[in-house]
């Protein structure tokens, strides 16, 4: 509670600041508080709800996956640790005015950026990226207006990792499944009108170099009312190349093949005979156009370049052959990465690998500044790993402060400083308790319709609730 | 488990950890529990283990067994086998401690939590 806090925050403890509320910010967090019992750590979120990725990245139909939330909740409870939501660190609060009020300040604001394609057509409409689309069917306030048109028959994914076969699973999934999930009600709307009947899932490179996880590619292919399409082309020489392959990589790729090329038993065959919808990957294909209609300000197809394969496994390139190919299509969505931003032009980043660069976490020449989860690493790795280089991250900050490298010594103001600021800047931070009301509105209104919870969808909104 | 009645303790299966420092934690455990029930009942803190609370999505309850033990723990499911190839340290007697259930046959077992991946890196180049 408030008391137990008031009383520490006197003392000159190791005052930490974190920025970002994602899984990185929350194990970060956890790691410190049960390691050493005198630091404080507060968390600071530029949306007025917690959890990053884990409530606005993870599909609805992956509520397993959320658990970690309830972790994360006995963190953000524990009387050394305290959450600030809408403030917008970088504009509300600059990073050396945190450096100033902290010890340390952990940088853990996530990837929130867009890779871009490149090519010709990319902003017309019916190209969406994958970061929005998902942002749209999960409730990010940003992404509210996104209303993509679902009224063709094929759509088209570029990208084979995970959040591909997401965004391909939503598209396809049958609407009792996604109306007992926390999917946004425009969400299910839209996708109770979707004409979409077919997704091709389009990669550069080859069956051996997919980047989405075998659990993924076995919930497209059980998904129920689908059918797999595939090449039997695009599985040349693949059995054979499996030999020397590592087990996970192997047992991926056999289940590719199983799907793709195995005659099916009588069940699978009677649940393919019946089923409305087909899903496909197409691979050695690199966009190189969007295609529109001349009368229309809309897309139509999507040009593709035939590649071949230099080497072989993770490093084989994806080369040329100068042949296209033109698939017609409605939609467009690049599945083909997030991408961190800078946040503060006295913070170090590496525009080219769109990290902050680091050591172990550490941020050099810059004393007290740490980096974890997708803004340390890339955005690659489900959560277990964000959670492994947040803990590293966190040791590398312990192993600072107990080496005298990180002197905290000269006591810290930390939150009572950084509310002020904010209170003269107008900024109102929801508190932790905050959010539960918040949380327990939204479950409320979710329990209404049979859903775990019904998201807020605009930060008004969510500031209301906060606020009754 | 709740409402079965407590079990005499010497129907218990006693089970020992390695932890990622390579202490041994001894402790006694019911028949029908999970590994993972295990951990959390006995206030285990292996940082980070059982994220998903035991429902087949993370893959941090991973631990490793001596081959023997492994033979005794029952067939996998191709949905554990899916989760287990995204662990660190994967090796060919990985098991995930959420997906195992105790039987008086495994007393005595040793589990061991495998260290993680900058662990290794870390040990290796000796800075930490
Ligand atoms: C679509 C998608 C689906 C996924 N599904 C799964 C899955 O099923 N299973 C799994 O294990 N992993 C999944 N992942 C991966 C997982 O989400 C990431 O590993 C993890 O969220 C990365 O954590 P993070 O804390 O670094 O970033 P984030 O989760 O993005 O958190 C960053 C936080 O920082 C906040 N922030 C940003 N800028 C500022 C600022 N200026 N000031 C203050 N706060 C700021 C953001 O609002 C956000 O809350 C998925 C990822 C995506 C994109
Ligand atoms: S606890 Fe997540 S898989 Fe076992």
């Amino acid at each position: 509670g408030w008391s137990g806090k008031a009383f520490l925050s006197t003392s000159s403890c190791p005052k930490v600041c974190i920025v970002g509320s994602g899984p990185a910010g929350f194990y970060t967090a956890q790691h410190l508080i049960k390691a050493r019992q005198d630091v404080e750590v507060d968390i600071y979120e530029r949306l007025p709800v917690p959890f990053g990725l884990v409530r606005f990245g993870v599909a609805p139909d992956h509520p397993e996956v959320k658990n970690v939330i309830n972790t994360f909740t006995q963190t953000a409870k524990h009387p050394r640790c305290s959450f600030y939501g809408n403030v917008n660190v970088g504009k509300d609060v600059t990073i050396s005015e945190l450096q100033q009020a902290y010890h340390a300040v952990v940088l853990s604001y996530g990837a929130e950026g867009n890779r871009r394609m490149g090519i010709p057509g990319e902003d017309l409409p019916g190209v969406y990226s994958a970061k929005d689309f998902v942002g749209w069917y999960n409730g990010l306030p940003s992404c509210r207006e996104l209303n993509p048109d679902l009224s063709c028959e094929t759509a088209v994914i570029l990208g084979q990792g995970n959040v591909a076969l997401d965004v391909a699973r939503i598209l396809l999934s049958p609407l009792d499944i996604l109306k007992k999930t926390d999917i946004t009600q425009p969400a299910l709307e839209a996708l109770a009108e979707s004409r979409v009947q077919k997704v091709l899932i389009v990669g550069r490179r080859g069956p051996m170099q997919v980047a989405c996880t075998i659990k993924e590619l076995r919930e497209m292919v059980n998904l129920p009312g689908t059918r797999p399409e595939m090449l039997a082309a695009d599985f040349e020489g693949i059995p054979e190349a499996l030999k020397d392959v590592a087990r996970p990589r192997k047992r991926l790729t056999e289940l590719l093949l199983k799907t793709a090329l195995e005659a099916p038993g009588d069940k699978e065959l009677e649940r393919r005979k019946n089923a409305t919808k087909v899903w496909g990957f197409r691979f050695y294909r690199s966009p190189t156009e969007i295609l529109s209609e001349p009368n229309l300000n809309r897309m139509s197809g999507i040009r593709l370049a035939v590649n071949r394969l230099e080497g072989s496994g993770d490093g084989a390139q994806a080369v040329l052959t100068g042949e296209v190919e033109d698939v017609s299509c409605g939609l467009v969505i690049s599945s083909i990465g997030y991408r961190s931003l800078p946040i503060d032009p006295t913070v170090p980043f590496d525009p080219h690998r769109a990290i902050v660069p680091n050591s172990l976490g550490r941020v050099p020449q810059a004393a007290g500044l740490y980096c974890s989860g997708w803004l340390k690493t890339g955005p690659t790795g489900v959560i277990a790993t964000t959670m492994n280089n947040s803990f590293d991250t966190a040791r590398s900050l312990l192993e600072d402060m107990e080496s005298g490298t990180l002197d905290v010594s000269p006591a810290r103001t930390g939150s009572q400083v950084v509310s002020r600021l904010l209170e003269e800047r107008g900024v109102k931070p929801v508190t932790f308790s905050d959010w539960e009301k918040i949380d327990s509105l939204e479950t409320k209104r979710g329990d209404a319709r049979g859903k775990p919870r019904e998201k807020l969808l605009t930060v008004e909104e969510m500031l209301t609730a906060a606020r009754t | 488990s709740a409402g079965t009645p407590p079990l005499r303790s010497d129907n218990k299966v006693t089970v020992n950890f390695i932890n990622r420092d390579g202490e041994k934690i001894t402790v006694k455990a019911s028949p029908g529990d999970s590994l993972l029930d295990v951990v959390i009942n006995e206030d285990l803190d292996f940082d980070g283990f059982g994220a998903c609370e035991g429902t087949l999505a993370c893959s941090t309850c991973h631990l490793i067994f001596d081959e023997d033990v492994y033979k005794k723990l029952g067939p996998v499911t191709d949905e554990e086998m899916d989760m287990l190839d995204l662990a660190y340290g994967l090796t060919e007697t990985s098991r995930l401690g959420c997906q195992i259930c105790l039987t008086k046959s495994l007393d005595g077992m040793v589990a061991r939590v495998p260290e993680s991946v900058a662990d290794i890196r870390q040990s290796k180049d000796g800075s930490a």
